[in-house]
């Protein structure tokens, strides 16, 4: 049985990556072809080159761990900072009232913009990008939790209540667990918000991580390279979505 | 035991207005009955009557209503401790497995894991869910999820059953069967159990009495006394007396339920008729 299920787990991941191969394939025919500009798209099999000369030549490991480390420093203090505002929000009426439509507008903001006055507020250093990535990740986790409490259902609630349980007894064993999925969707949108922010911020000032290569190597007219600086970018964010989803099937298994 | 723990439902005089003016619907009017210790009454009325409504009212769940609930001598306001409810709508908790939904009651009260565990298996088993408790509720039929919930209220062993239609999802024999275990158990422990239902079988095979309700304003129309012999199984239903209550109970039902269909067709008709 265990078998069976190490089984299904793989087949999307094995359609995904046969269905990615064969793009590339079909890109780098295109490509041969001329039907597509070799100059804005490069051929695949020299990004797949340049991935492994970035491991040997870019200390592609070490930029890749100062992007993880902020994404991660900021994504996991949203969490902790979005999870009980949402509460708060949640539980107060006029809170929500008053701050519902500023999250929303914060959201939707391009604070990435504002990174110069962040740069003289807070110093060139990871310091800054955390910060800025802070600020951009926290609407949706926020907005999703308080979203995910308001949409417990009654009669879980009822349940509740003709059990004659206490306030945070009814919190932490019914509002809560129903809210969970809710709440990880939102920390799902901001991470990805965090990840955005982060090598934007760092392409933007070139300042450390996988940004600043992607910024180097485009400048240098380097395609191969810069695609492939990308693709690590992309495997990062896979790598934060494969823990994201371990954390919840192991909080919540079979949901 | 003081009086005032005694098992003993008084549902007097109560009146339920949902809204206010001329746009208010009275819900229950004027209802009085009682449940007296260890007895098996059922309510049954047409759908929208007013029953899940009196449910919540004697739950404890639904305040700002006229006239008075009352266990033993106590009135209630709020939900009582000597109360277990199981729920119209499906209400397992799908965070849960089968056996910790079912333990749930006892792991508020702190019963340690291994005991709660215990008892949860024993009234799982009850439930005919025996290899389905490490499942979760995503992985059951609704059918499956309403035994758990019957088995979860059961677990804290309430004096007072109160039920709103908990066998509605399930098919005939599953109904039958589990009435004759509801049946079991309520004999078993004594239980004062009020059952909400619009089923008039499932009403005459479990019940000693069964307050008729009419459609809209839900009042009371009758209460019959079910004098079949007890300890009773769902063998009963073939005997002839039990079709006599059925034939009974229907013609008093008959009524309110066309005029509730009626009610439902007037109000189809109205929405349809065309303008001009
Ligand atoms: N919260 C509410 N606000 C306004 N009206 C309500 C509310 N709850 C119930 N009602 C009205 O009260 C009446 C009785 O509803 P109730 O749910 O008690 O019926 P019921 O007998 O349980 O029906 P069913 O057998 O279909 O479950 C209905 O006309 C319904 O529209
Ligand atoms: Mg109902």
């Amino acid at each position: 049985m265990a078998e069976r299920t190490r089984l299904r787990d793989l087949a999307p991941i094995t359609v995904g990556i046969a269905s990615l191969a064969a793009i590339a394939v079909v890109a780098e025919l295109l490509l041969l072809a001329g039907v597509l500009n070799r100059y804005i798209l490069p051929l695949p099999s020299d990004v797949l080159v340049a991935l492994v000369r970035l491991v040997r030549e870019e200390d592609i490991l070490s930029r890749m761990g100062l992007t993880a480390f902020e994404v991660l420093t900021s994504g996991f203090l949203v969490i902790l900072a979005g999870v009980p505002l949402g509460v708060l929000l949640y539980r107060f009426r006029l809170m929500r009232a008053a701050l519902e439509d500023w999250l929303g507008a914060l959201a939707a903001a391009p604070i990435v913009l504002a990174f110069p006055l962040f740069l003289v507020l807070f110093g060139r250093g990871p310091k800054t990008i955390i910060i800025i990535s802070f600020v951009y990740g926290l609407a949706p986790v926020v907005l999703k939790t308080q979203e995910g409490l308001t949409a417990t259902r009654r009669v879980h609630v009822n349940v509740g209540r003709s059990l004659n349980m206490t306030p945070a007894q009814m919190f932490w064993k019914i509002l809560f667990p129903s809210a969970l999925p809710t709440i990880f969707t939102g920390i799902r949108l901001s991470w990805t918000f965090c990840l955005v922010t982060v090598v934007a911020v760092e392409f933007l000032v070139n300042l450390g991580g996988l940004g600043h290569l992607i910024n180097e190597l485009a400048e240098r007219y380097d395609m191969p390279g810069a695609y492939a600086a990308i693709t690590f970018v992309i495997l990062l964010s896979m790598g934060f979505f494969i823990v994201l989803e371990r954390i919840q099937s192991w909080l919540q298994p079979e949901r | 035991m003081s009086a005032s723990a005694e098992p003993y439902l008084v549902i007097d005089n109560v009146l339920k207005r949902f809204g206010s003016g001329p746009e208010a619907t009275v819900a229950v009017d004027h209802m009085s009955f009682d449940v007296k210790p260890g007895e098996f009454v059922s309510v049954i009325g047409p759908s929208g009557c007013g029953k899940s409504t009196l449910f919540n009212i004697i739950g404890g769940l639904l305040g700002d209503y006229e006239g008075e609930v009352r266990v033993g001598a106590e009135r209630i306001s709020g939900p009582h401790p000597s109360i277990g409810m199981v729920f119209q709508e499906e209400s397992t908790f799908p965070w849960r497995s089968v056996i910790d939904n079912v333990a749930f009651p006892l792991e508020l009260r702190g019963v340690p894991k291994a005991e709660r565990h215990d008892r949860a298996h024993h009234f799982i088993d009850m439930v005919g869910l025996s290899g389905f408790a490490k499942h979760y509720p995503s992985q059951l039929s609704g059918g499956m999820k309403q035994r758990v919930s019957i088995a979860r209220t059961l677990v804290s062993e309430p004096q007072i059953l109160l039920m709103d239609e908990p066998f509605a999802a399930l098919d005939e024999q599953t109904r039958l069967l589990l009435g004759d275990k509801i049946l079991q158990i309520q004999q078993q422990l004594n239980q004062t159990t009020l059952l909400i239902t619009h089923n008039l079988t499932e009403a005459v095979q479990l019940s000693d009495r069964i307050v008729v309700m009419t459609y809209r304003p839900g009042r009371l129309k009758r209460i019959v006394n079910i004098d079949l012999p007890r300890p009773r199984t769902s063998e009963v239903v073939g005997s002839d007396a039990f079709g006599h209550y059925v034939a009974e109970i229907w013609s008093d039902l008959r009524e309110e339920a066309s005029s509730g269909m009626m009610d439902a067709e007037t109000t189809a008709a109205r929405r349809n008729r065309p303008r001009g």
